[in-house]
């Protein structure tokens, strides 16, 4: 049985699953449920400084994305920090710390940008026994233009310097939470450590209009007929997340700087992919936010399965494999040629890969043979682009297949090449290095 | 035999179960389950369902516009091809034509729900009253048209939008055809077909003169003088007789007219049925008056056809419905005598068969099955009259591509012509090409050419 305990920055938990700040972690109530539901972790809603609580809207505070039969691709949302008081916030993640002693819980807090401030609620937090803190620099809505969340994570010379407040004001270990909603996630999250930083995590939610009442001409969600952008999350923006996750896994300056993997993590290979890439464990939530506590038994079970079946017998032997591989455009080899392969058992013949083919690509895919319905690859005329497998609705029916080196490239006329050769190198580029002789 | 006396009576149900047995068998989908079965479709390229849909309707198109929240987009892509769209969405036999063609069928033996995807967006357009179609300029033409079924109605329609006046002749008390008078009751529910031939006809220009026979009222030539052109839509108003003995005993019935006065009937409590009723035949006819002889009441229904299973026309889908409704079809069984007790049916003896050497013969065995009420429904056939010297071609009117008869000026289309399948979507098909094709003749003719609205 694979060993699925995570230790994140010294803090650790029976399992790499977390809730992240929001919404179902906004009290002892859905904590304490989320809990016994077998979450390892969670970063309770983001705490913000003392005195009167932030206000919320009173509307709809979601808007969403739906894919076949109405299952939810993509959620936003335009709720704020915690609206409930901080000392009850405090008192209640005290209590549910000595409940559950085992369990992660790490505080998110955004405040001002002053260092007072920081300097007055860090020991607040550290008095209720969280094992460590999560500074919001991410939330794209609302409070960005109060100054705070996404605002701070825009700039790095503000991170790098918050982060060092709070890596001099307390003992616990600091994540930094990043947002996406910049040009290059490298430079914040360098920011980050250099202020000291334990961790990052991300990402936070995308500025997004999830779609807009044509009736009204409002976007949602419309509170009295008008809109804010709100933080984009869930599935749909998975692979922006993985992209961001590995970007800093494989940048020199970051390199082994412990990132906790967040963006639409709804299964246990959702989960798997970021902790390939680079994450040392997950935080959820839109999954559970649609679908209740309940999904981290299958995440749990789907994990230690997969790892028991490929023999991994820990977090460490798969956290971070992948990373090797996510390389620059440049340095692919030009020399690896694949082709279409459809496999007619499987083919429903529906023809989208011959439409896709043929509309919107290379012209390579046949629609007739002898008079007869029938989709096959042209390999003389196949470039590998890979759509047709993308736009096939039957898994593994269209399938790309490496040719063999020493084989002829029918569509280039060439024999494959078994050397490995890049652009760098490539005599059509105008900057190609020349090999040093 | 006693005991099965007369058996043929009404009121063998209550009032609730009659309303519940004649209630609609596919009930329309919601916007939900609209919603949930669009989203099956693959839009296929080339789409083998629009292949197999004899009116050719852009199926992948229509369960888009459907997917995409467009009910009203979807039903104009299908009444474009099909005016009868939302009759053939209720009858046609989905499962032999777009249906058996969904690619769906081939990863998870279960189709995209076309047919009653194409109901959902029907049902929405004419219950709003909605016309996607307007009539082009009077064009000066007048075209008959005889026979209202689908053939003749989607004729008129087509002819209608082409700036044409048409006037279309029935021998029945009401316009339909097989659409009112040779559905089954739950397939047409709500007196659906007269409300889809009052949405057809509001296109304008098209005259109904139901009451009027061919033979009988006038003749081909009578119309050939005083019309433009005449489309000949007439269906097959003959029906099979078994040539046995005790045919003209009393509870021996056509199940054509069987069906017909369910249809006809504003109370089914009024329509006599069997205690114990025995089919002949392997058709959809057959099927459906089994079925609704079970949903009358009767206590044993018996479909008898003397062939075997691959070889009835009924599909397997409605075989499987007769089962589910509790019929009991029998198969290898030759009717030759209808045995009667006072003048009234009391059984039926049937002869086993076989095929031997490719041909069905009897194989002198016999059996009888006892029953108080017989239906025939092993085949209609054309019957017509003041035809002329049309060309005939094995009973049925030959029609050549675009549905010309041997007759300059005269087309016609449906089941009495001897193309294609007898389904009403086929006579569809037949009468809207055969109104592009009168249209055509008139503008190649040098008449001045009438656009399509």
């Amino acid at each position: 049985m694979a060993d699925i305990r995570n230790n994140f920055v010294g803090i650790k938990s029976p399992n790499p699953f977390w809730l992240a700040s929001a919404p179902p972690t906004d009290k002892a109530y859905n904590v304490e449920r989320a809990f016994k539901a077998g979450w390892g972790g969670v970063v309770w809603k983001t705490l913000g400084s003392e005195g009167p609580p932030v206000v919320n809207v009173n509307g709809p505070r979601y808007g969403a994305i739906w894919g076949a039969d109405r299952r939810l691709l993509g959620l936003n949302n335009i709720e704020l920090i915690t609206d409930r008081p901080l000392q009850v916030n405090l008192q209640e993640m005290k209590q549910v710390k000595m409940n559950w002693p085992d369990r992660a819980l790490v505080a998110s807090i955004m405040v001002p940008c002053v260092e007072e401030e920081w300097k007055a609620i860090l020991p607040l937090v550290e008095e209720t026994g969280a094992d460590g803190i999560e500074l919001n620099f991410g939330c794209p809505h609302g409070m960005s233009e109060r100054g705070m969340g996404s605002a701070v994570g825009q700039v790095p010379e503000y991170i790098e310097m918050v982060v060092r407040w709070c890596k001099q004001y307390t003992r616990m270990p600091v994540i930094t939470k990043l947002t996406p909603n910049i040009t290059d996630i490298r430079n914040p999250a360098r920011a980050a450590k250099r202020g000291g930083t334990d961790a990052v995590s991300l990402i936070n939610t995308i500025n997004s209009i999830t779609s807009v009442d044509l009736d009204n001409f409002a976007p949602i969600p419309s509170v009295g007929g008008k809109g804010s952008h709100g933080g984009y999350c869930g599935p749909a923006v998975k692979p922006i997340a993985l992209n961001m996750v590995s970007e800093i896994a494989r940048d020199p300056e970051t390199y082994g700087l412990p990132i906790s993997g967040i963006g639409g993590v709804t299964t246990w290979r959702d989960a798997a992919e970021f902790l390939v890439l680079g994450a040392g464990n997950v935080q959820v939530c839109t999954a559970a936010m649609t679908y209740g506590f309940k999904i981290v038994q299958e995440m749990i079970s789907g994990l230690s399965d997969w790892m028991d079946e490929k023999g991994h017998r820990s977090l460490d032997d798969i956290c971070g494999r992948a990373v090797p591989n996510v390389t620059d455009w440049k340095y692919l080899n030009l020399n690896y040629v694949a082709k279409a392969h459809i496999d007619q058992d499987a083919c429903i013949k529906c023809g989208r890969c011959h439409i896709a083919c043929e509309d919107t690509s290379h012209q390579a895919i046949t629609s007739m043979v002898n008079g007869v319905r029938h989709f096959e690859v042209m390999e003389d005329e196949c470039v590998g682009c890979n759509l047709c497998v993308n736009v096939c609705p039957v898994e593994n029916c269209i399938t790309m297949v490496g040719l063999e080196p020493g084989t002829l490239d029918q569509r280039t006329g060439k024999i494959v090449d078994p050397t490995y050769a890049n652009w760098t190198t490539h005599p059509n580029n105008p900057m190609a290095q020349v090999a040093a002789e | 035999m006693d005991r099965l006396g007369s058996g043929i009576a009404g009121g063998r149900l209550s009032p609730a179960d009659y309303e519940t047995n004649f209630s609609d068998l596919h009930p329309r989908f919601d916007r939900h389950e609209a919603l949930v079965a669009s989203d099956r479709c693959y839009f296929c390229h080339d789409a083998p369902c629009m292949t197999a849909c004899p009116t050719a309707i852009d199926i992948p198109l229509f369960i888009r516009q459907i997917s995409t929240a467009n009910p009203l987009g979807a039903a104009r892509t299908i009444f474009s091809q099909n005016i009868l769209g939302g009759m053939c969405a209720r009858v046609c036999p989905t499962e032999t034509l777009c249906e058996e063609a969904c690619v769906r069928n081939t990863a998870e033996d279960k189709p995209v729900e076309i047919g009653r995807l194409q109901r959902y967006a029907t049902d929405i357009a004419m219950d709003q009253g909605r016309q996607f179609f307007h009539r082009a300029a009077e064009s000066g033409k007048v075209i008959a048209v005889v026979g209202a079924g689908p053939a003749g109605l989607a004729c008129a329609h087509r002819l209608a939008m082409n700036g044409h006046t048409v006037v279309v002749f029935d021998a029945r008390e009401k316009a339909g055809g097989l659409n009112e008078y040779g559905i089954a009751t739950y397939k047409a529910t709500n007196n659906f077909a007269q409300k889809e031939v009052e949405y057809l006809l509001a296109i304008g220009g098209i005259e109904i003169r139901t009451g009027m026979a061919l033979g009988r009222d006038f003749s081909l030539s009578d119309l050939t003088a005083q019309y433009d052109a005449v489309f000949l839509g007439l269906g097959l108003a003959g029906v099979n007789g078994l040539g046995i003995e005790g045919e003209d005993l009393s509870g021996v019935e056509d199940a054509v007219d069987f069906i017909a006065a369910l249809r006809q009937a504003d109370d089914k409590a009024n329509v006599p049925i069997g205690r114990r009723v025995v089919v002949l035949g392997g058709g959809m006819t057959a099927i459906d008056a089994a079925v609704q002889a079970k949903l009358l009441g009767a206590e044993e229904v018996t479909i008898c056809y003397r062939r075997g299973k691959d070889q009835m026309n009924a599909s397997e889908y409605e075989q499987d419905l007769a089962a589910s409704k509790g019929v009991l079809i029998r198969h290898w069984l030759s009717p030759k005598r209808i045995l009667g007790r006072d003048g009234a049916v009391a059984g039926i003896e049937l002869e086993y068969t076989a095929l031997r050497d490719g041909h069905l013969t009897g194989t002198g065995e016999m059996g009888v099955i006892a029953c108080d009420q017989v239906m025939k429904a092993i085949g209609q056939s054309f019957r017509a009259s003041g035809l002329g010297a049309l060309a005939m071609d094995r009973g049925r009117i030959v029609i050549d591509e675009h549905c010309r008869t041997s007759m300059d000026g005269v087309y016609a289309g449906g089941d009495c012509t001897s193309r294609g399948e007898d389904l009403t979507v086929q006579a569809v098909a037949h009468g809207r090409d055969a109104a592009d094709a009168i249209h055509l003749a008139f503008a190649s003719a040098g008449q001045p050419a009438v656009a399509v609205a």
